[in-house]
């Protein structure tokens, strides 16, 4: 393995994310963070007690006092990032290995660093909730172990969302783009972190792929906080509901979600863009090139609007008369939810676990299958369900005629052979790794429901379940042990299971593996 | 620039791993096998899409719309003519074909002009090329090809025997042979010069002699200058490379004996080269080589299908203490090895098919932006040459170019007419649609009027 190349690659990560918290900063001086709290750490408690809101601006007498947790934190990744970006490869080739490494650990830095805010300014005083919080956020989940986000300071709250923002689309994608290193191997990096079963280099240079994707995400986050402002949404809750949603993370700085704004505006703004960041990427570059007709053409596509339309119409019958009073209210809210769901976002308008115990399975299942190969969602992906289904079909035909022969197709190409072992394999180790975390997350002796849909949230990157991790709920009751295993869950749904698995093989560390 | 490349075998991808060192290229790169553009893709820069190369749906999808090259490299000459044809149609800018069945080979002009390629290579015959280069000058220090490599440019330092020492041009034209031409002079001083009619040869010079390979080496003959001429070939291997090998040695008066083991395939050989020496026998059999007198050979090379043997057969002749030993070798790995065995030289095909298209390329790039054909530098970068093609608009159409007033610096180096390369005198003119290249020192030329002098006398 070329451990220099790991190290140098990690070290510009960590400098990636140093500068990434800048941003946060600026929130956290603007809304007096820096201000009455000159001693920094634990001081931060204090704006614990600043009412929600804008209560901390201007920062009079007590402040937020969060900045000076952001300058230490930003100070110490430079630092260790600058120190390591230095070592100096002696050769700059990566192999596939390499990359599953600098993607596996990467996250896995960049997470356990990320909650160094919510630790050092006192927001989340234990360790391992800071961690599941930071993972939480850069793995989209937005499972929060917090249960009143409105009394957290500015910076803070940026921060979290800002890491769904970041994680949505992968750094190591936004340091491919950004870093003029990015040369022919490190597709090895792009295929380790992008969702889906075969990510597609749509262009030849993996730099300009990664421009495109990033140019293509930046776009709909600027749009989506144009369209919220225009609804009269404040800038900075602009700012979080637009990174929790074209990220499909879910982070919100309201307790009651989308729902505390009471606007079906800004629901309907919420809902396009989680539906549109929903989408494979790769179309709106096909888009770009006037290729219209690809939208319609694409197969996972039409699933995934099928799937929409089809669980919103059947949750709305089943909700109308019960949790909803006019079935266009229950269309309302179905819809709402159901996006938020598929797509993993998981903001909220209204309680699911209020529905029928139809709708409710139909949310978990929904949650389940995910979004789209190469958008920012989570879960299964679409395309891997449509090419389950049409393996399962061959492998039935194959029983009435033994000696058929037949290609498994997608958009009409044939699938590669590997591709398909590579889905069915997955499909395995991803129900493998909810079956053990739910068994070790059940040691805590809670209700099966909440064990479960907690496991199911984590790992499909969702956030929501029900019972105890309801829409309402939080994931803070559950025991030391249980939030560490649901934040490997998060991990390894994000990553997609390879990452972590390989990172923990002891054969992958040898220097000689046979 | 944008550029797709058809088939991803030896060729395609030695192309692809070459241009892309080139920040500034987009490669794409289609091929029906899935496995070998997977190993691509892991460790090139490029788009690789699984397809067929001539339908237009891949084309498509490739974006062959305004690419600005595509080169068709697969294993079939008829495929590639077809990719190249397709791309045409759908907008690509420039096609390069791999074109090798010699069946082909005489009537190429019109194929070129008829499937629109701008380029076409026989790698057989490139290789041929190669080793005929190396025949013939083996104490030449460079050699540049134009125009196709049917001219090339030979780098001669002039000595005090050489009988041109002190003449002008203009005498060496009229004295010792008009065939040739001197493309440049590099004086002692390493100042370079594009010669007029009056510049004079001094003692210490370096000059760039011009011209088809045959005219090249009878001048160097005639100017005295000592090369050791080969003047016997043994070639084992009967293929196309042999068959455009001994071709071109024939036009440069060197004797070819040919060995080959199929006795149908001798037949033909001797039908088709009927100044060649044709035997039919094992060629990796050293008896064979000894009672052919292998030892008498001032060169010996081994051109089979198989690595193994060329190279066995090649130490064989090096220990017989043949001078010239050249050696074929296809596979691109072990090359430490290989090269440590001893043979004069190594030609491996697809490495200069792959450079003969790169040549072209590079020329392609830095002319991208200027309204020239080719360009690319010579000398060290101290002079360029440059292609045009004469359009209708042209003023110089059609005059002699005697009669022209051209601007210091410049010369009318070989126009290209259809399949001819002509080395101009005074009394050719640039006839419309001819390829001009000239060689230039410094001179920004946007178009081929600008060599005229049009200042007033």
């Amino acid at each position: 393995m070329n451990h220099r190349m790991i190290i140098r690659s990690l070290g510009l990560l960590l400098l990636i994310e140093a500068a990434c918290m800048l941003p946060a900063l600026i929130v956290s001086l603007i809304y007096g963070g820096g201000l009455g709290s000159p001693g920094g750490l634990g001081d931060g408690v204090a704006g614990l007690g600043s009412p929600d809101g804008l209560g901390g601006v201007g920062g009079l007498g007590g402040g937020e006092g969060d900045a000076p947790a952001f300058v230490l934190s930003i100070l110490a990744l430079a630092a260790v990032g600058g120190a390591m970006a230095r070592v100096r490869p002696k050769t700059t080739n990566i192999y596939a290995k390499d990359g599953f490494a600098i993607v596996g650990f990467g996250w896995l830095l960049m997470s356990v660093l990320g909650a160094a805010p919510f630790l050092l300014s006192g927001a989340v005083p234990s360790p391992v909730d800071a961690v599941f919080e930071s993972i939480s956020g850069f793995s989209t989940t937005g499972a929060s172990i917090i249960k009143n986000v409105e009394a957290l300071p500015h910076g803070i709250l940026f921060w979290r969302s800002f890491a769904h923002w970041i994680g949505g689309l992968g750094f190591l994608l936004l340091m491919l783009a950004i870093l003029p290193t990015a040369r022919a191997n490190t597709v090895h990096i792009m295929k380790a972190e992008s969702p889906g079963p075969a990510p597609e280099k749509f262009v030849p240079q993996i730099r300009r792929v990664a421009k495109i994707l990033y140019g293509i995400y930046v776009a709909l986050t600027f749009a989506e906080v144009i369209f919220l402002l225009c609804g009269g949404v404040p800038l900075f809750d602009a700012l979080i509901h637009a990174f929790g949603t074209t990220s499909t993370g879910g982070f919100s700085n309201k307790n009651f979600s989308i729902g505390s704004f009471h606007s079906v505006y800004v629901e309907n703004v919420v809902m396009a863009f989680m539906l549109l960041c929903g989408v494979n990427f790769t179309l709106y570059h096909a888009l770009l090139r006037r290729n219209f007709s690809a939208f319609l053409h694409d197969e996972e596509f039409r699933f995934y609007a099928l799937a929409i339309l089809t669980a919103s119409f059947l949750i709305a019958f089943n909700t109308f008369g019960q949790a909803f009073a006019s079935f266009g209210e229950a269309l309302r809210h179905g819809f709402f939810q159901v996006i938020a769901q598929i797509t993993t976002t998981a903001y909220a308008t209204a309680d699911f676990s209020k529905w029928p115990t139809f709708s409710k399975c139909v949310m978990l299942f929904l949650m389940l299958c995910g979004a789209s190969a190469s958008s920012t969602g989570g879960g299964l992906k679409c395309v891997r369900v449509i090419l389950l289904v049409k393996i399962a079909r061959r492998e039935v035909e194959r029983l009435i005629h033994p000696r058929s022969v037949r290609a498994v197709k997608l958009n009409g190409k044939a699938v590669e052979e590997e591709t398909l072992s590579g889905v069915v394999v997955f499909f395995f180790l991803y129900v493998a790794t909810i079956v053990v975390a739910t068994l070790l997350v059940s040691a805590e002796g809670r209700d099966i429901v909440s064990t479960w849909t907690a496991v199911l949230a984590s790992i499909s990157n969702n956030g929501t379940g029900l019972g105890m991790v309801s829409n309402m709920g939080s994931f803070a009751d559950f025991s030391v042990a249980s939030k560490i295993v649901l934040l490997v869950c998060m991990f390894v749904g994000r990553l997609e299971i390879y990452p972590v698995l390989l990172l923990s093989m002891p054969t992958f560390w040898r220097r000689v593996n046979i | 620039m944008k550029i797709i490349i058809i088939g991803d075998g030896k060729v395609g991808n030695n192309l692809a791993e070459n241009l892309t060192k080139d920040a500034g290229n987009d490669i794409t790169i289609i091929d029906k096998n899935a496995e070998t553009l997977r190993d691509t893709i892991e460790n090139l820069d490029v788009r690789c899409i699984r397809g067929n190369g001539v339908s237009t749906g891949i084309l498509l999808e490739a974006g062959v719309r305004g690419v600005n090259l595509l080169i068709a490299a697969t294993s079939s000459d008829e495929m590639n003519m077809v990719c190249c044809l397709t791309a045409k149609k759908l907008g690509a800018e420039r096609t390069i074909a791999r074109i090798r069945d010699p069946e082909y080979a005489d009537e190429l002009s019109q194929l070129k002009e008829d499937l629109g390629l701008d380029l076409v290579i026989n790698p057989e015959q490139a290789v041929a090329g190669e080793i005929v280069k190396l025949l013939e000058f083996p104490s030449a220090a460079h050699v540049e090809i134009f125009a196709k490599g049917r001219v090339e440019m030979v780098e001669i330092r002039v000595t005090g025997a050489m009988s041109i020492l002190n003449m002008s041009i203009r005498e060496i034209a009229n004295k010792v042979s008009s065939s040739i031409l001197i493309g440049a002079i590099q004086r002692a001083d390493s100042q370079v010069l594009i010669p007029n009619g009056d510049a004079r040869i001094r003692e210490g010079d370096v000059i760039y002699l011009v011209g088809l390979p045959s005219n090249v080496f009878r001048f160097c003959t005639k100017i005295g200058m000592h090369i050791q001429k080969i003047k016997n070939v043994m070639i084992v291997g009967g293929g196309r490379i042999a068959y455009y090998l001994a071709k071109y040695l024939d036009e440069i008066d060197i004797r070819s004996k040919i060995i080959e083991i199929d006795h149908a395939r001798c037949v033909a050989l001797s039908e088709l080269l009927p100044d060649s020496l044709v035997i039919h026998g094992d060629g990796s059999d050293d008896k064979v080589l000894y009672s052919e007198n292998l030892r008498d050979m001032d060169s010996f090379i081994s051109v089979t299908g198989i690595d193994e043997e060329n190279l066995m057969t090649a130490l064989l002749a090096k220990r017989c203490g043949v001078p010239k030993v050249v050696a074929k070798i296809n596979r691109t790995g072990y090359t430490e090895v290989i090269n440590d065995m001893g043979i004069d030289n190594l030609v491996r095909p697809k490495e200069i098919t792959a450079n003969y298209i790169l040549r072209y390329v590079r020329g392609l790039e830095n002319a991208m932006g200027n309204p020239v054909d080719t360009l690319y530098p010579i000398i060290g970068g101290q002079a360029e040459v440059i292609e045009f093609t004469a359009r209708a608009t042209s003023k110089l159409l059609d005059i002699p170019l005697k009669k022209l007033r051209l601007v210091e610096g410049v010369l009318v180096a070989v126009v290209v007419r259809k399949n001819d390369a002509i080395i101009p005198h005074g009394n050719d003119a640039i006839r419309l649609n001819d390829n001009v290249i000239l060689i230039t020192k410094g001179l920004a030329l946007a178009d081929l009027d600008d060599i005229l002098d049009e200042t007033p006398t």
